[in-house]
């Protein structure tokens, strides 16, 4: 009970026996340039006039597809930033959307009501989410286990009474706070600018995963790893597993408010449902479904599950949808159903998330390719 | 005479490391057997993996048989069920129950519950019925232990370190009470303590780094001061031994 | 001092809600070590279930007997789908307890968009007595019936817990349980079938706060559990896991904290202090007010 364990992964090498095949070293030899191809295709969507029916709406590069394209690719860093927790650490936090809200509206505010520039209002955001993270942090993990999930979702919980209830009419309460654009620079205001909030959410993007993936290799990430399996043993090493976990905790908290920054200029402003606690949940499905503790999973997670939750609404009002019986397109047209029940779905028969599904496929891929193999 | 437990090459992983490596031995039909050894080499994991609580985390291998049943991979409630009465390392009595609660949770629906076998060994559990467990003396939490697995008929008894802990004086009520009980039924006993071990246990069966080291007749064991040495660390200033009896104080004991 | 009276008695219905709730929510992770998300969609299902039967189910109704009709309907749907819970997706996963957090994080995130896509988003008026809508005048001030209602309520059900409690013999069982379930088991025991009990105990005292609810706030809509929830995980963990007289107390502290704040100081203050208290009980005392240790 005391230890929050991740799902297991699989460890890849031991798992493709099969890589001796000539298909397969191909596909291997390949395997470390994904994520360039990937990055060489993110790099060239703004430059696309492809239309893909049914997936996006408009052009790839039309702003409201590049609008949902930047959320997406925010998120997908949220998610490698919490997973520095949860499948890194193996700390089972359900207040991630405190530093991500502190961030969304630490901006927001400081542009809007204290019409700071923007450079400053997003170093101070960032500083200031990074402070709040270690001080909470300080507290929570003086707990362990389900009660820390507990704490952590209370401190959350503040986070969004503090926002809903208004005080000192700085957050605009249930309305939002519409970010003033007036200040900022007019290279991210406008339609026809959204291309560089695109930039900036790739941006974005690129430094999570580099600071998780330096973290990780790092002896602080061992440590973490440890930390994961088996806390005791970090304690016989002689070192301080609050510490370690404080340090996961601030950075991770510091990556979120970074997001909620880039998230507040997207989408212009703050509205009080990022503070909810339904957020972490979301975040939590995000990095399970991708797989906890692999380098792209929750990066893929994050993504996918923005993608889907913004597409689902224009999926559930379709006509292939409506044309079924009541039943079943009320319940397709609720995109948190939809997400819910394939989370459910996951856990129980993908503890791995998106990231093991090629391991578990390369057993299938074996069979099927051993004929040819022979020859 | 046919052996009432048969473990047989016996493995338990817990968390990836390797508790017990191939074990092999059997209980007799009658008396005492003991399970000796250092402290963790696996004596409780040998037993809490008989009775099918190895946890989670782990997993248990090999094959351990009662009556021709192996009894591996079935769920604890129905082992004790058909038979099997464990009183677990530290008592583990139900400290915000009453005496009278924790016996009570032992009857079972279909049998009638042997309170007067259970008074007759602990008159002080009648008298203290009301009392809550939690605020019995380590003894008296001891003879609540034993007594809640009496309270109905047993097949095997598996006792784990029943005297831990325990004043020299109360030591030797539980094993005269250990003693009484295995009259009638077969007991596979953990025992530390040396001189409890040479007054209730025929075999013995000592376990050194997950595998069994030695087998054999527990005077022929204690008889050997060296062997007893090299095998259970007595006398070597092994500071874990609590409460053991110096090898040169049960060779006075004989004498 | 009416006010003083009037923000005791409304502060104890508040109380008598978290409890209702935090009630299953502690006997659950006390006993199957399950911190269930999805306890907020058994409350949204009791609320729905009773709206729905006193509009539909014959002989229901808003008034008298039909209420009462209406209400033991919703308390069975409620146990219904906790009872399916425990058994389709938490028992496989039998105590794999991370696993089992996240299946209830799904449900509780597909179950309430489910209620979304069949009634709507928006509150639903609640069908309720007439009585219920008007005060009692205790030493002067005027208190809503409906939050005297909740607090009645809320006595018997912590009544008729601790008798089934101790009492019973699966009370004995879920006592024995939630301080070893292994220990337990080890006596020949099928805890599992202790785990169902509780879930459905849960399940009705969820679902009666879900109706009772109804009553008192005059409507139902789909996110209601998820706010109650909160407050009452916050409950459970001052009360200490497992014990239900822990719950209680917690739930009038919280409740009363809440409502005399909130009132005094600027709203939302109250909220805030709640966790603060929390912070506090769990830096002072990792346990709880009572109950085995919260971390454990």
């Amino acid at each position: 009970m005391t230890e929050v364990k991740s799902p297991e992964v699989p460890a890849p090498p031991a798992t493709v026996p099969a890589e001796l095949t000539p298909g397969h070293r191909r596909w291997h030899g390949l395997r470390p340039y994904l994520p360039l191809v990937a990055l060489a295709l993110a790099l060239a969507v703004p430059y696309s006039t492809l239309t893909l029916p049914g997936i996006f709406e408009g052009p790839l590069n039309s702003p409201g597809t590049l609008q949902l394209l930047a959320v997406c690719l925010v998120f997908g860093g949220l998610a490698a930033g919490y997973d520095l927790l949860f499948g890194r650490t193996g700390l089972l936090s359900f207040g991630h959307a405190l530093y991500f809200a502190a961030g969304v509206y630490g901006t927001d505010i400081l542009i809007t009501r204290a019409g700071l520039p923007l450079w400053q209002a997003a170093l101070l955001t960032i500083t200031g989410g990074t402070i709040l993270a270690a001080l909470l942090g300080a507290i929570a993990l003086r707990t362990v286990g389900i009660a820390f999930a507990m704490v952590t979702l209370a401190f959350a919980q503040v986070g969004a009474i503090l926002v809903a209830r208004d005080f000192g009419g700085l957050t605009g309460g249930e309305e939002g706070l519409p970010l003033d654009v007036s200040g900022l620079p007019a290279g991210l205001v406008g339609v026809a600018n959204t291309v560089n909030l695109y930039w900036l959410a790739l941006a974005y993007l690129a430094v999570v995963v580099l600071v998780v993936h330096r973290v990780s290799g790092s002896p602080t990430g061992r440590v973490l790893a440890g930390l994961r399996d088996d806390e005791r043993r970090i304690g016989v090493l002689g070192l301080d597993p609050y510490r370690f976990k404080l340090v996961a905790f601030t950075l991770a908290g510091g990556l979120a408010a970074a997001a909620g920054v880039v998230y507040c200029l997207i989408v212009g402003g703050a509205s009080p449902h990022i503070t909810s606690s339904e957020l972490t949940l979301s975040l939590l499905v995000m990095v399970v479904l991708g797989g906890p503790g692999t380098r792209w999973g929750p990066v893929l997670g994050g993504i996918l599950y923005m993608y889907l939750d913004h597409r689902l609404t224009a999926f559930g009002s379709s006509d292939a949808v409506n044309s079924l019986p009541a039943f079943l397109s009320h319940p397709l047209s609720q995109p948190l159903f939809v997400l819910g029940t394939v989370f459910i779905l996951a856990v129980y028969f993908f503890p791995g998330g998106l990231a093991s599904l090629k391991s578990r496929l390369t057993p299938l891929l074996t069979a099927l390719r051993r004929p040819p193999a022979l020859h | 005479m046919e052996p009432i437990l048969t473990v047989a090459d016996l493995s338990v992983r817990i968390a990836g490391l390797h508790i017990l490596q191939g074990v092999s031995f059997t209980v007799a039909p009658t008396g005492v057997t003991v399970l000796l050894g250092r402290n963790g080499v696996g004596k409780t994991t040998t037993l809490r993996a008989v009775v099918g609580l190895t946890p989670r985390n782990g997993e248990a291998r090999g094959s351990v048989r009662m009556d021709g049943h192996d009894l591996l991979d079935r769920p604890t409630h129905r082992l004790v069920r058909a038979g099997l009465g464990y009183v677990p390392e530290d008592r583990c009595v139900f400290a915000g129950l009453t005496v009278a609660e924790n016996l009570r949770l032992a009857e079972r629906r279909g049998t009638t519950p042997a309170y007067d076998r259970v008074y007759s060994l602990f008159p002080e559990l009648d008298r203290r019925g009301r009392q809550r467990a939690g605020s019995l003396s380590g003894g008296q939490q001891q003879m609540l232990s034993i007594g809640r697995v009496l309270l109905n008929d047993n097949r095997l008894l598996l006792v784990d370190e029943p005297t831990k802990g325990l004043a020299p004086k109360v030591v030797t009520e539980v094993a005269e009470v250990l003693e009484r009980v295995a009259e009638s039924v077969p007991v596979l006993l953990v025992e530390q303590n040396l001189a409890v071990v040479r007054r209730l246990a025929a075999a013995a069966v000592v376990l050194a780094a997950g595998r069994v080291a030695w087998t054999g007749a527990a005077d022929v064991l204690l008889r050997e001061a060296e062997l007893t040495r090299s095998l259970l660390g007595v006398g070597s200033g092994d500071g874990g031994q609590h409460g053991a009896p110096t090898a040169a104080g049960v060779r006075k004991d004989e004498s | 001092m009416s006010t003083v009276i009037l923000l005791t008695l409304t502060g104890l219905g508040l109380a008598a809600l978290y409890f209702l709730v935090a009630s299953g929510l502690s006997l659950v992770f006390g006993l199957a070590d399950v911190l269930n998300f999805a306890h907020g969609l058994f409350l949204g299902v009791g609320a729905y279930a009773t709206w729905w039967a006193s509009g539909n189910l014959p002989g229901a109704g808003p008034d008298g007997l039909g209420f009462v009709l209406a209400v033991a309907f919703g308390l069975a749907a409620g146990v219904l789908v906790a009872v399916l819970v425990e058994l389709v997706l938490i028992r496989p996963l039998y105590s794999r307890t991370i696993e089992q957090v996240l299946v209830t994080v799904g449900l509780s995130l597909a179950g309430v968009a489910l209620l979304q896509a069949t009634w709507g988003a928006d509150p639903r008026p609640f069908p309720r007595p007439a009585w219920t809508r008007e005060v009692t005048s205790v030493f002067g001030a005027n208190v809503p019936n409906a939050g005297l209602l909740l607090i009645v309520a809320a006595a018997v059900v912590l009544a008729a817990l601790l008798a089934f409690l101790r009492w019973t013999r699966y009370g004995l069982i879920i006592r024995a349980g939630v301080e070893n379930r292994e220990m337990v088991t080890a006596l020949g025991i099928d805890v599992r079938k202790a785990f169902t009990l509780v879930f459905a105990i849960g399940g009705a005292a969820a679902a009666l706060a879900g109706a009772l609810g109804g009553v008192y706030f005059g409507n139902v809509s789909p996110g209601q559990g998820g706010s109650l929830l909160i407050f009452a995980f916050i409950v459970v963990v001052i009360g200490g896991m497992g014990s239900v007289v822990g719950s209680a107390y917690a739930a009038v502290a919280v409740g009363l904290l809440q409502q005399f704040v909130n009132y005094y100081g600027p709203s939302g203050l109250g909220d805030v202090c709640v966790v603060a208290l929390l912070a506090v009980v769990l830096l002072l005392r990792p346990q709880g007010f009572a109950g085995k240790v919260a971390t454990a």
